[in-house]
């Protein structure tokens, strides 16, 4: 195991780190400069690998199986239309975190059920947090602010005076908000806090045995998760959809933020990119080949039915031959590399050219 | 044990009084008592289905006794939870092995460390100087733990690859960095060949000897028991039939008669 260099990372990390970074904040925005990359792929993306991590927490990490991801990204989402028009000296930051606050208490309150059952019942308890929040934003004209029409307009975003406005700057805003949360997550996840979640996850008779508290965990667990879905819900409405309607956050997307874990890698938080990544590029990639290949000859309809097939089959194929995701399948790659191609590994060749001499 | 102890043999620590507990109909315990002494090697031993993981199992609270009390450290504990247990220093192994298998041998041993973590998720979260501080001691200790059980070569490994002597080792390890003053150790030795019978014999007396731990635990092979504890408890159908030293547990008649079965 590698020694930390700063906080919990290792000097692996902080390459890969800065690597990202570079990518992310100096080569996308140089070279990629149509609006759609921004609007359709990059914001969601990056929204999408927030609610995964999130997800990752209380799923990966902590074991305990929930469906409602989307509720608590509505709840977010909602909460901050609600704090930016009642509250506005609190601010775009504020706001987020505060929205990302009011949806952990949901998590916490639809966490509770962990604590009596598991596995497939859990999921099901926990589909209440789905169908409860979205119902209780329609319900309520107030979360909406009484407007009729269904659809509201999210609010610019504006941080110390400044409109963020443009695609570019909304995929910055997302950028900072998620490589931080991510990092915090890390840290979490490497650290004590990681390792209680993943005792309990791993033995929970034995966790209690050594002290860690059940209730405290799970409901931690939850609490944390929900904060992340509600930021990235947050996130989801004002740069990406610009809008604000419960519908968007319904139990498909609970079920794409799943699909993003599991394919990604259960416990993993680089698999939370990684599967976000897929699931949403992987549609855009079969609508060019749709289109390119076949010009059009398939019917767009026909295409979307073969994504959920492919989706289905990737899915039942993961769980039988790789049930770590997309992050274990890399790691396998880059293992197989180095056994296959010795040299290639510049420790070896230094050491072995030190041997020589 | 004609060897002066550093740790002299003290007041009871844990008692356990009158206890009963049955499952429905099935009586697993019926009315036991006995007591472990500050610093000793206790024993527990009995036949298959004598209730002696049960008996581990009501004092560390994972089972609810129907009657009864458990006492521990002078003071009678109305409800007790594995939790509880742990704050109160009594830590524990399972029969059937516990460990957290996804994850590594340092890992495993680090959530023993867990009540002597007091740092918050969010403090982890922001990896404050004193977060820092709490886990460069505890991986200290774990590292001492693990060059203990000497297992340092397979740290990294996680438990769940390993075989199952060496996971056993490892789950003594977690028990022992939660620095508890009784451990209590389910069949620790279970599964064994002979060498690794006598390292974990080794390691249990190092650690009574070295630590002070008082030891409980319970074991089939009577030749170990003989030699490593200091008193034995037998129980036979949930009750206890013989008591004292290994000396005069052997000597005892009803003990032969259980385990050797008697004519009627």
């Amino acid at each position: 195991m590698m020694k930390p260099v700063f906080m919990t990372y290792t000097k692996k990390d902080l390459i890969n780190l800065a690597v990202c970074m570079v990518l992310s904040v100096l080569v996308i925005p140089t070279f990629i400069t149509t609006e759609y990359w921004y609007t359709s792929i990059l914001i969601p993306w990056l929204c999408l690998a927030l609610a995964t991590i999130g997800q990752q927490i209380v799923m990966g990490y902590t074991g305990q199986l929930a469906l409602g991801a989307a509720g608590f990204m509505a709840a977010g989402a909602f909460a901050m239309f609600n704090l930016i028009l009642r509250v506005p000296d609190l601010g775009f930051v504020g706001s987020l975190i505060v929205s990302g606050l009011i949806a952990a208490a949901f998590g916490i309150l639809f966490g509770l059920p962990s604590l009596k059952v598991r596995g497939i019942y859990l999921m099901v308890a926990t589909l209440a947090s789905q169908f409860f929040i979205i119902w209780m934003i329609d319900k309520f004209g107030w979360f909406k602010n009484y407007d009729s029409s269904g659809i509201i307009t999210a609010q610019d975003i504006v941080i110390l005076g400044k409109p963020f406005t443009t695609p570019l700057a909304m995929y910055f805003v997302c950028l900072a908000v998620t490589t931080v949360l991510t990092l915090l997550a890390m840290n979490m996840a490497r650290g004590s806090t990681g390792r209680n979640w993943m005792a309990v996850r791993d033995m929970d008779i034995a966790a209690e045995s050594m002290g860690v508290s059940l209730l405290r965990t799970k409901v931690q667990a939850f609490a944390i998760s929900a904060f992340y879905c509600g930021v990235a819900g947050a996130l989801f409405a004002f740069c990406y959809l610009k809008s604000l309607e419960p519908v968007a956050f319904d139990i498909k997307l609970s079920f794409k933020i799943l699909f993003m874990c599991i394919l990604g890698g259960l416990g993993t938080i680089n698999g939370a990119f990684i599967g976000a990544a897929f699931i949403l590029l992987f549609p855009v990639l079969l609508n060019a080949i749709g289109n390119n290949v076949f010009h059009g000859a398939i019917d767009a309809t026909i295409i979307s039915s073969i994504e959920q097939v492919i989706f289905g089959g990737l899915m039942i194929i993961f769980m039988i031959y790789e049930p770590l995701g997309m992050a274990k399948l890399w790691e396998n790659i880059k293992q197989k590399f180095k056994t296959k191609f010795p040299t290639m590994n510049v420790k070896n060749l230094t050491s072995s050219i030190g041997k020589k001499s | 044990m004609a060897i002066e102890r550093k740790f002299k043999i003290g007041k009871p620590i844990l008692e356990v009084k009158n206890i009963s507990l049955s499952f429905g109909g099935v009586k697993a315990i019926t009315d036991t008592s006995f007591d472990v002494l500050e610093h000793e090697v206790r024993a527990i031993i009995g036949p298959n289905g004598a209730g002696k993981s049960s008996m581990l199992n009501c004092i560390n609270g994972i089972y609810k006794p129907q009657q009864g009390t458990v006492s521990f450290k002078g003071k009678e504990i109305p409800n007790i939870t594995p939790n509880l247990m742990a704050q109160m220093g009594l830590s524990r192994t399972f029969q059937n092995l516990a460990l957290f298998k996804r994850m590594s041998v340092l890992d495993n041993i680090l959530v023993g460390r867990k009540l002597h973590t007091k740092t918050n998720f969010l403090e982890v979260a922001f990896q404050l100087p004193k977060v820092k501080k709490e886990e460069k001691i505890n991986r200290e200790r774990s590292e001492e733990i693990i060059s203990f059980l000497e297992i340092e070569d397979i740290k990294d490994t996680p438990v769940g690859k390993l075989p199952y002597g060496l996971q056993k080792k490892v789950e003594l390890g977690r028990a022992l960095a939660t620095d508890s003053s009784v451990i209590l150790l389910d069949e620790p030795m279970a599964g064994m060949n002979v060498e690794e019978k006598r390292d974990m014999c080794r390691f249990i007396l190092k650690v009574n000897d070295e630590l002070g731990t008082t030891m409980v635990l319970i074991e089939h092979d009577m030749g170990v028991v003989m030699d490593i504890s200091d008193r034995v408890v037998v129980l036979d159908y949930g009750k206890v039939i013989g008591d004292g030293t290994p000396d005069e547990v052997r000597s005892n008649q009803k003990v032969i008669d259980a385990y050797l079965g008697v004519e009627h």
